[in-house]
């Protein structure tokens, strides 16, 4: 490909089967979040009663939504900033702001696949000993207290090693391409992680305590149904878990070629990835009923039932219990392994995509660039002691303030300022199957909009008035709000550089269809 | 498991299960020539 100035398009790279946009689809979505977030959260949340919340959001949002951002990158097939500035010129930075979300997740949830890696192999010999917490905390992450978190540049060559090896791979992943990178991995990784994951929940769901454990996580309080906070927990859970409304399914469908099935094709990948948190439910749930009934204790007062204390002390503590503890540790690790990688390589191909669509630079050297950038990043920051405490907070701030708020900068943008809602709505029914209804217009538009909106309220009240966990203010005020100030910048900064490609010379797939913009725009005219 | 637990998983299962095995069904029952026409 030229570097020269407006460079003329390259020929858009694009999946090779239905079956391996699905796979990547569904890869994307299930990570690190099914395994370790959703059983907890439905566990604080109701029991089985938040099945009832969930299933609505996965409806409401997470259908609704999946659709909305594959209509985006399937009718302007571009990276983000491409994207938004074909719906409108000045809505570029938001395409960068989605680029900025994903590049500082990436920095950290690779640190997250390196711990898995080395996990892996501890489980064989039990590495932790008996006191897997200190483990973690002391001999292997060497991790400054939180109420003590301060700026260090002592990296931590345990972790350091497996996390270069990360980056090396999933450079190479994204160097070979879409089809020949992405799709080729998935389609061997994904199948991998869901036998890997079934041995391990059949394991569990065998101990002596899993039923205690299923009773705990299925027991309905119904209570719960009447409290906003479930419902919003549920739509966050949705919403998270498809990774849905950063960047990732609007790149992701981009690659899609025109006579894609955009609905159906929806629907299988949504309904994949909650069946995947489901087993995750029946498989932590029946695991920390196993402990409970060796420590003699109920399933309700088993702490560290979620997040990365779940896995990396929790169910290390299970694993040296558990007779043949080594084969389900391993298998544990090796799940989260493939989740996150599947996942982690979807985020990449949004900063790779957007920054070779830009600069008017080839696949192989946008990957290795971003993939040095980021990686050293990733070292310097996160494997130190210090690694922890700033993942806990950016991974906050990020997901629950900058990916909301992208959400509902994305709907009022697209939506209500450019009003390309009725053109979206036409461009997935014309590209499905059979036609979607009216609900899908209602559902992205208004209501969905509202409970993402609250979600944004409530949190920023929230973090204004209380801070974040037990850490210094200024340390959540320089990680927390200022990692999304300088996102914010940077996207700003990055919109006004000009493209070396010919972004706008681009005519969308035609509909038959005026939008209703175009039409008051030739009522003005006349 | 106690009756309500019980009946809670099957649910769950036959409506997040069911719901994947229908959207596969109907996904297969439309299928869409998938080209690679650019």
């Amino acid at each position: 490909m030229s570097s020269s100035t407006n460079a003329a398009h390259p020929p858009r790279e694009q999946w090779q089967s239905q079956i391996g946009f699905i796979l990547a689809a569904v890869g994307s979505a299930i990570g690190l979040g099914n395994i370790w977030r959703f059983p907890g959260v439905a566990y604080t949340n109701g029991g089985g009663a938040f099945l009832i919340p969930y299933l609505v959001a996965l409806l409401t949002a997470g259908v609704v939504y999946l659709l909305f951002d594959w209509a985006l990158g399937h009718r302007f097939r571009g990276s983000a900033p491409a994207i938004f500035r074909r719906v409108n010129p000045r809505f570029e930075a938001l395409g960068w702001f989605q680029v900025g979300l994903c590049f500082a997740i990436i920095t950290y949830y690779a640190v997250i696949v390196a711990w898995s890696v080395r996990y892996m192999g501890y489980s064989l010999t039990r590495a932790w000993g008996d006191d897997p917490a200190g483990f973690f905390t002391g001999d292997f992450l060497h991790l400054l207290s939180s109420s003590d978190a301060h700026l260090t540049g002592d990296v931590v060559g345990a972790i350091a090693w497996p996390l270069v090896l990360v980056w090396v791979f999933v450079t190479v992943i994204m160097a070979l391409g879409v089809a020949g990178g992405l799709e080729r991995m998935n389609k061997v990784f994904l199948p991998l992680l869901v036998v890997m994951f079934i041995g391990m929940v059949v394991r569990a769901v065998t101990l002596p305590g899993a039923v205690a454990g299923l009773n705990s996580f299925f027991t309905p309080k119904w209570s719960a149904l009447a409290d906003p906070h479930v419902w919003i927990q549920a739509y966050a859970q949705i919403f998270f878990s498809l990774s849905v409304m950063f960047g990732i399914m609007i790149t992701y469908a981009s690659y899609l070629p025109r006579r894609a099935n955009l609905a159906p094709t929806g629907f299988v990948v949504a309904f994949a990835n909650s069946s995947f948190e489901l087993l995750a439910g029946i498989g932590v749930f029946s695991t920390l009923g196993y402990m409970a009934q060796r420590q003699g204790v109920g399933v309700g007062e088993v702490e560290g039932i979620s997040g990365p204390i779940l896995s990396f002390v929790t169910f290390p503590q299970v694993i040296s219990m558990m007779p043949g503890g080594q084969v389900f540790g391993f298998l544990f690790f090796a799940s989260l392994f493939l989740a996150g990688i599947t996942s982690l390589v979807s985020l990449l191909q949004v900063v790779s995509a957007a920054v070779q669509e830009k600069f008017g630079i080839s696949r192989r050297v946008g990957s290795i660039a971003v993939g040095i950038v980021a990686g050293t990043m990733s070292v310097l920051l996160y494997s130190t002691s210090n690694g922890l405490n700033m993942l806990d907070v950016v991974d906050n701030f990020v997901n629950n303030i900058g990916i909301v708020g992208s959400a509902v900068a994305t709907v009022v943008l697209v939506a209500f300022v450019a009003r390309r809602l009725p053109e979206l709505h036409e461009h997935i029914s014309q590209h499905s199957a059979k036609p979607i209804g009216a609900w899908w217009r209602i559902f992205a538009g208004y209501i969905t909009p509202l409970v993402l909106a609250a979600m944004l309220v409530l949190t920023m009240i929230d973090l204004v008035r209380n801070g974040y966990g037990d850490y210094p203010g200024w340390f959540t005020t320089v990680f927390g709000w200022g990692s999304l100030a300088l996102i914010l910048v940077a996207s700003i900064g990055l919109s006004i550089v000009p493209w070396r490609t010919r972004v706008d010379h681009f005519e969308p797939i035609d509909l038959g269809f005026t939008p209703d913009a175009e039409l008051d725009d030739l009522e003005a005219s006349r | 498991m106690t009756p309500l637990a019980l009946a809670m998983l099957v649910f769950s299962l036959v409506l997040v299960w069911g719901g994947l095995a229908v959207a596969i069904i109907n996904l297969r029952k439309n299928p869409m020539p998938y080209s690679d026409e650019l």
